[in-house]
């Protein structure tokens, strides 16, 4: 009686049309839901919104194995399906442009990057969480701080910095700025993730006679490990993903990253351009889905953890 | 000490306390040592430049030649530059309509995603999905889309006999504003949906439960149990998002390169223009200096925001 009594209270209309049961199995609140309202309040708008943030991928794989004249007859076919796929997209950018070679530069550049980054992001973290020398904590805000600069404040001055290193123009220049971006990420990360192994441990190593270094590499990261798969995963997508650096730092094509690359080298007055376009930016985000496909849970926990520290 | 004195003891044993010992021992040193590969790439590659965008900002530096001072002078030009102040209310537009949407959609969404729904695993893993693909490579899907001729938009429209001729989506002053606004929001509502749903996570149900039995309606449990609980994620997840819709440049530089006449140029695309393609290092500093007041109001928001979860937690800074 309390439960129809309930369900009356928060809808009223409810009642009307469907018949709350008064004993059921049904876990927490959800005897308040029936199928068809639940149909209205969350399957339709969860499908709408999904079929939105999944169409361009959809258009983008279509596109890609779509032959020339259908792509742009939309009248003669049915723009939403081809009957006769065709790889002659693909075949043109893997044989026929350097695409392969930006798919290196950026596997290169991103796993670098990535691997300094983390090397860095490691000793820093553990020194300012365990470390606990003077003035600690105000380095942790700091690196708070640096995570907030963006790059489109640091391309300008930043691309006379390379110059005057002598970098300009090579893949160097992106693998030493891009840990800029990825460093105060993953410190910040990485320090949550320490904070959580219990100090004990540590204390029992060092009256052991380990060594800071010991304790770090025998101790700390094995368990940290996940969290070290979270942000390698993390700081090698925003890798893969950074375009600002990579436009104003690299001039020649064969040194340019995917994202430049298919904006400056592959687009073309070419009215028949699309497909190989859309190919290319296809197989360029492949190898992030991929491994994103592999590692969701470490990924969202990156992403919440960044948020939530 | 008074075992040291003991000769019999094999001398290694006793070894003085040198100052490498020190170095590598004490906390101090031992924290230098841990902090300078990463303070290395800070100050080199983002302490230095930051300072540096700023002092190019009053010099006449040029692309490939160092400049003088010359005081306000990049400031004051940029006073009387229409187009810079076209790119400053275009961001500011760009940045609020923007965020706004994306934060009703993204909290609407999360708040479907924390339903009982079957396959939500998958559901949660695949709305994540436009955030992962680089940014570049879905602007160019949405340029395709945004097609002036082939548009799939305009066609599907046509058939559906809501327009009849197409939609000139890039070509447009409003068309073309309101389209980079759609793909922003369509690559920010996973980010701003999955942290908000994490955060959801954390309420326990029997707060629902409760007032429920007292009679809450949906709203009420909104209004009253999920927003308040959910406010200091909410202040640190918005403030991330102004601060990248803000400083944003990939999407409009590959769907527009901020045509059609000036109306999607943000300040991120109009400083590349201005340092970059025409060499105007000092004036493109110039605009990147006048986003930093900007910066700082959102971060000065994240802080406080933050301050407010760990006064609510009832914790200190541990």
């Amino acid at each position: 009686m309390t439960d129809a009594l309930a369900a009356k209270a928060a809808d009223p209309k409810s009642v009307l049309t469907a018949s709350v049961p008064l004993t059921d199995s049904s876990e927490g609140m959800s005897y308040l839901h029936n199928v068809p309202r639940r149909l209205v309040t969350v399957y339709l708008p969860l499908s709408i919104i999904l079929l939105i943030l999944l169409f361009p991928f959809y258009w983008m794989a279509l596109t890609s194995i779509k032959p020339d004249e259908q792509l742009l007859d939309l009248e003669t076919f049915n723009p939403f399906w081809t009957w006769n796929p065709t790889f002659k997209h693909i075949y043109k950018l893997l044989f026929e442009t350097q695409y392969p070679i930006w798919l290196w530069n950026t596997m290169l550049v991103a796993v670098c990057a990535t691997f300094l980054s983390i090397v860095a992001s490691v000793l820093a973290a553990y020194a300012i969480v365990r470390l606990r020398y003077r003035g600690a904590q105000w380095v942790g805000g700091a690196i708070f701080l640096a995570y907030l600069i963006p790059p489109s404040i640091l391309f300008i001055p930043l691309s006379t910095v390379v110059f005057q290193y002598g970098i300009f123009d090579t893949p160097l220049a992106l693998i030493l700025t891009y840990p800029t971006i990825l460093i105060p990420f993953s410190t910040w990360l990485l320090m949550g993730y320490f904070k959580t192994i219990p100090f004990e441990l540590e204390e029992c190593a060092l009256i052991d006679g380990a060594s800071r270094w010991q304790i770090l590499t025998k101790i700390v990261l094995p368990l940290a490990i996940p969290g070290l798969i979270s942000a390698f995963i993390f700081c090698f997508t925003l890798c893969w993903n950074e375009f600002i650096y990579a436009l104003t730092f690299i001039s020649s094509t064969h040194y340019k990253t995917v994202p430049v690359a298919i904006v400056t080298a592959l687009v073309d007055g070419d009215i028949y351009r699309w497909g190989s376009l859309m190919a290319g930016a296809m197989i360029g985000s492949l190898p992030l889905v991929v491994l994103y496909a592999f590692f969701v849970e470490h990924y969202v926990s990156a992403m919440t953890g960044a948020v939530k520290e | 000490m008074t075992i040291a004195l003991d000769q019999n003891r094999p001398a290694r044993s006793y070894r003085e306390v040198t100052r490498w010992d020190r170095l590598k021992t004490n906390r101090n040193w031992l924290a230098i040592w841990f902090m300078l590969p990463a303070a290395a790439f800070l100050i080199l590659f983002l302490a230095y430049p930051l300072g540096l965008g700023v002092w190019l900002s009053f010099t006449d530096a040029r692309l490939g030649r160092d400049g003088v001072f010359v005081g306000l002078e990049n400031y004051e030009f940029l006073w009387d530059d229409t187009t810079f102040w076209l790119s400053v209310f275009n961001t500011l537009l760009y940045t609020s309509v923007a965020s706004i949407i994306k934060f009703a959609v993204g909290l609407y969404l999360a708040l479907l995603l924390n339903e009982r729904l079957p396959f939500k695993a998958i559901i949660r893993a695949v709305v994540l999905i436009p955030f992962i693909v680089p940014t570049v490579l879905s602007a160019i899907a949405f340029w395709w889309l945004f097609d002036p001729q082939f548009s799939i938009i305009s066609w599907s429209l046509k058939k559906m006999h809501v327009i009849t001729t197409n939609i000139d989506f890039l070509g447009d002053v409003w068309n073309a504003r309101a389209s980079v606004i759609f793909a922003n929001i369509w690559r920010g509502v996973p980010f701003v949906a999955i942290t908000l749903l994490a955060g959801l996570q954390t309420v326990s149900p029997s707060l629902y439960e409760a007032a429920t039995i007292d009679g809450a309606t949906p709203w009420q449990r909104f209004r009253f149990i999920t927003y308040p609980l959910l406010t200091p994620i909410i202040a640190v997840v918005m403030t991330f998002s102004v601060l990248f819709t803000f400083t944003d440049f990939q999407l409009i530089w590959v769907m527009t390169r901020g045509g059609p006449v000036n109306a999607t140029h943000l300040m991120a695309t109009f400083s590349y223009q201005r340092a970059i393609m025409s060499g105007y290092l000092g004036e493109g500093a110039a605009i990147s200096t006048a986003m930093i007041p900007f910066l700082l109001a959102a971060i000065l928001v994240s802080w406080f925001g933050l301050q407010r979860r760990k006064w609510q937690q009832g914790e200190n800074n541990d």
